[in-house]
């Protein structure tokens, strides 16, 4: 679907003309990307981070791809073969560093993406099952970028695989034949390799297509827009193409630079150096923590330390690590305010300062030694965590007075919209 | 029902997480973790005056102390410590020639280990340049690591290295005064750079322990700050590289951004 | 980079506003500001490529091992050896005088690929035959090398593959193969030691 003003394809070329017959692909990507897709003219620098999710996953694909064709799925050789591809490999050490802070630049851009939605609610009616399967997304790449950072197999490989897949062992009667099968095992080792380095491949592909049902999802009701308020009028629209191809030309830039940072100046700094000592089954490191993107959800899996009821207290910390996650599925049935942007919406903006503080105070404890300050700190963070989600947007939509919404976009952008002078 | 059971859920989590955090609270109260030795002695690493050539944004190896590091790992730590993901070749980054490469690999103490395909014997043949450097086999006490990735291996590798080397001493009265049960084990050898304060290896540099071809005094810190530098250029022999690629990147880059930004600015012009 | 597409901005969407000849100035600026942002971004995506291309590439051990030496002092007259050379089999071969004379006899012009022997050694080491194991037809290794290996109607080598057949100087005389066996670069480091290239 589009709007009734949404530019139609006109191929000029004959050429195009009969390629627009046989196979319209061109018109596909004019109405998906080009002139032929009206969005609202005052979409700020947040909404730039889709499209460069869709640029981190094609580079991590590139990438992937390409060590691929160097890397060996072999416990015995696997750590050699990177080595290989960061010394002797063309080009391999640059190419290496950039999958691995590609996997950051990644959550870093997904991250703030699904935080922008938190904000504008961008997960309320009609656009329900575009956030279901952005949320899809996330669990994917969380299962992806796992099962990666297991393939070179360092200390951090090691103890990473052990641990998470030391998760469902807690599910109660199956969890540890559960183990074992994941495993192939009794521990990582050869056969749970080969079958990470397997899924490793194949689900950025699955991510893509997700991905595109994301994107198709999107373009039934049309992007959202930090008003929250509806497209109206073909004057509170430009289309994508120039305009929001300009945009996101130099937010991609911006984000280049960033990247290209921490790539050829600081490529280890969110590794961690244990992982640079080949695995041995035989000794822990003394610290242990995942890569920096699953640190909110390892502190609320931390947070759980006394059985509660008749649960042990290492089924709940995986219920609720889990949990974290799937609550956001409810999301647009829980936060049931008719108004969708938090500039609107005063009370529920405080709330959300808090949520970013309280996630961030979590990822602090979940990257720190599992001391007993931390423990304590995040165990308070964690409670408000579900308590925001489950308990605190249900209570703030029906109790809040929103300010008062613009009557339109370009009113919003202009100070005056001559729709609304009749009304006025 | 998202509605009925969502706060339900969201209250158990909360009831669940506050019971943990009460127990774990007075717990803390009741019996507080003591603090150990470690988390009192322990040092963080420190850099060697005046400071590593190779750090920061425009950082460099300096090959003079590359060679020298190497001289001392060869001499000194390759005693017990391999450094497998080197190869001979390699070495001619640190500005030996051709033929001193492949001298230095048919002179390496450890030869490398072949098998004979007619009897299934190990013999052994002298190193060639394109081989990686023998693997070292320690039947003493204690496994000493690798040293190919080292000072990837450990934060702030290149100064931990240094500071590991220069940091044996006696262990302090004031420590086995209030930790008694921390005192050194025998055979182990107390350095407070150490994550455990006590390590297997004795102190492996003395004054003068090596004589540098270039007329360098070897003092210990001297030979222990060459052997990092040398350790930080076998964990990242492309370092120069990387960064000088960076600085063309980063300026490519500022300039498709500068250029990008004036002509979304040009588009957008129409609809400000 | 995903802004190739500026350079239209001004096409589709013709800005009716400017007017007048001083305006045209700008128009001109802002094309070749539009113009300068794309060609950027398609010379960034094709310097990309360099790494992704090039990292396919022999890679630095495997150039390492791009010469051998051998030591030749233990191969009898009438004896060969199979040495590796990047990967692939280099037949080392000490001639009789016999099959010397035999490879002389052969008149040049009579040979599909025409050498002699003297053209495939080196001067003094005319009993000295060094080429490569691999069949110039498609690739397969010839037999000949090896001890009680069958040298083919010619006393060389005969490949099993498809039946081509060298003679005592490797120069192929039946069968499909195209040319001679390839004699690889190599030199003698000293009278018992050859490095080959």
């Amino acid at each position: 679907m589009s709007f009734p003003w949404a530019k139609e394809y006109k191929p000029s070329h004959p050429l195009m003309q009969w390629l627009d017959e046989k196979l319209p692909l061109p018109r596909f990507v004019y109405n998906a990307v080009g002139a032929g897709y009206p969005v609202p003219r005052n979409l700020n620098y947040f909404w730039n981070f889709g499209i460069l999710a869709g640029v981190c996953l094609m580079l991590q694909i590139v990438t992937g791809v390409v060590l691929a064709m160097h890397y060996a799925a072999n416990s015995g050789v696997a750590f050699d073969s990177v080595e290989h591809i960061m010394r002797d490999v063309n080009w391999g050490w640059m190419l290496r560093y950039a999958h691995a802070n590609g996997a950051s630049a990644f959550f870093v851009v997904v991250y703030i993406h699904i935080f922008r939605g938190f904000f504008f609610s961008s997960y309320k009616a009609p656009r329900e099952m575009i956030w279901l399967l952005g949320v899809t997304i996330f669990l994917l790449m969380m299962a992806t970028a796992f099962m990666g950072y297991v393939l070179p197999w360092g200390q951090m490989s090691f103890w990473g695989a052990k641990v998470i897949t030391g998760l469902f062992s807690a599910i109660p009667v199956v969890g540890e034949p559960l183990q074992q099968w994941l495993l192939g095992g009794f521990a990582p080792d050869n056969a749970a390799l080969n079958r990470f380095f397997s899924l490793h491949f194949l689900l950025p592909f699955v991510i893509l297509g997700v991905v595109i049902l994301h994107i198709w999802a999107l373009h039934i009701p049309g992007s959202s827009n930090p008003t929250g308020v509806e497209v109206k009028t073909e004057s509170d629209t430009v289309p994508f193409h120039p305009y929001y191809t300009a945009k996101d030309g130099f937010g991609l830039g911006v984000f280049a630079i960033l990247y290209c940072t921490m790539l050829f100046f600081l490529p280890n700094a969110l590794g961690h150096p244990d992982n640079y000592i080949q695995a041995n089954p035989l000794s822990t490191p003394a610290h242990i923590v995942p890569e920096w993107y699953f640190w909110p959800f390892y502190a609320i899996l931390r947070a759980f330390t006394a059985d509660f009821l008749f649960i042990p207290a290492k089924l709940m910390g995986v219920l609720a690590m889990f949990s974290a996650i799937l609550v956001w599925f409810f999301l647009p049935w829980l936060d049931t305010s008719p108004v969708r942007s938090g500039h609107y919406r005063p009370l529920f903006r405080k709330f959300f300062y808090l949520l970013v503080i309280d996630v961030l105070v979590l990822g602090y404890c979940g990257g720190s030694p599992a001391e007993t300050k931390y423990v304590l700190i995040s165990q308070i963070a964690a409670t408000y965590y579900f308590l925001h989600f489950l308990v605190i947007l249900p209570i703030v939509a029906s109790i809040e007075k929103p300010a008062p919404l613009p009557f339109s976009i370009t009113e919003a952008v202009l100070g005056k919209d001559d729709q609304t002078a009749p009304a006025a | 029902m998202v509605r009925l059971f969502g706060p339900l859920v969201g209250l158990f989590f909360a009831v669940a997480l506050l019971w943990s955090f009460g127990v774990g609270a007075i717990q803390a109260i009741r019996e507080p973790e003591p603090t150990t030795a470690v988390q009192e002695f322990h040092l963080a690493p420190k850099e060697p005056e005046p400071g590593f050539s190779f750090n920061g944004p425009f950082g460099k190896f300096n090959q003079a102390q590359l060679q020298r590091g190497f001289q001392v790992y060869k001499e000194v730590c390759s005693n017990c410590h391999s450094l497998h993901f080197v190869a001979f070749r390699d070495l001619a980054a640190l500005g030996y020639t051709e033929a001193e490469v492949k001298a230095i690999a048919k002179e390496w103490g450890t030869k490398a280990k072949v098998q004979d395909p007619k009897t299934g014997d190990e013999t052994e043949r002298d190193n060639v340049p394109a081989d990686h450097f023998p693997k070292v086999y320690y039947a003493g006490t204690g496994n000493p690591p690798d040293l190919s990735l080292v000072t990837k291996a450990r934060h702030e590798g290149p100064e931990y290295v240094y500071s590991l080397l220069t940091g044996y001493q006696e262990q302090p009265a004031e420590l086995l005064k209030k930790y008694p049960d921390a005192k050194t084990p025998d055979g182990l050898y107390y350095n407070p750079y150490f994550a455990n304060l006590n390590i297997a290896m004795p102190a492996p540099l003395a004054d003068d322990q090596v004589t540098y071809g270039d007329g360098t005094k070897a003092t210990k810190e001297q030979m222990a700050a060459d052997v990092a530098a040398f350790l930080t250029w076998t964990a990242e022999p492309k370092m120069e590289k990387r960064k000088q690629t960076g600085w063309a990147v980063l300026g490519f880059l500022l300039a498709a951004t500068a250029l990008a930004y004036l002509a979304k600015r040009n588009v957008w012009s129409k609809v400000h | 980079m995903a802004d190739e597409a500026i350079v239209n901005a001004s096409g589709t969407d013709s800005p009716a506003v400017h007017d007048g000849a001083g305006v045209d100035e700008g128009v001109r600026r802002r094309d070749f500001i539009n113009i300068a942002a794309v060609s950027f971004a398609g010379v960034g995506g094709l310097a990309v490529l360099v790494p992704l291309v090039s990292q396919m590439a022999p890679s630095a051990d495997v150039l390492a091992e791009s010469s051998t030496e051998i030591d030749i002092s233990q191969i009898a007259p009438g004896q060969a050896i199979k040495a590796v050379f990047r990967k692939q089999p280099v037949f080392v071969r000490n001639l009789t005088p016999v099959e010397i004379g035999e490879a002389d006899k052969v008149p040049t012009s009579s040979l599909r690929d025409p050498q002699t022997l003297e053209e495939r050694t080196k001067a003094g080491k005319k009993n000295w035959l060094i080429t490569m194991g691999v069949c110039t037809h498609l690739g397969c290794v010839p037999l000949g090398a090896g001890e009680g290996e069958v040298k083919g109607e010619f006393g060389g080598y005969f490949c099993p593959c498809h039946g081509s057949v060298y003679d005592t100087a490797a120069r192929i005389r039946k069968g499909p193969a195209p040319k001679n066996l390839e004699v690889p670069p190599y030199e003698f480091t000293s009278d018992t030691v050859v490095k080959i290239g």
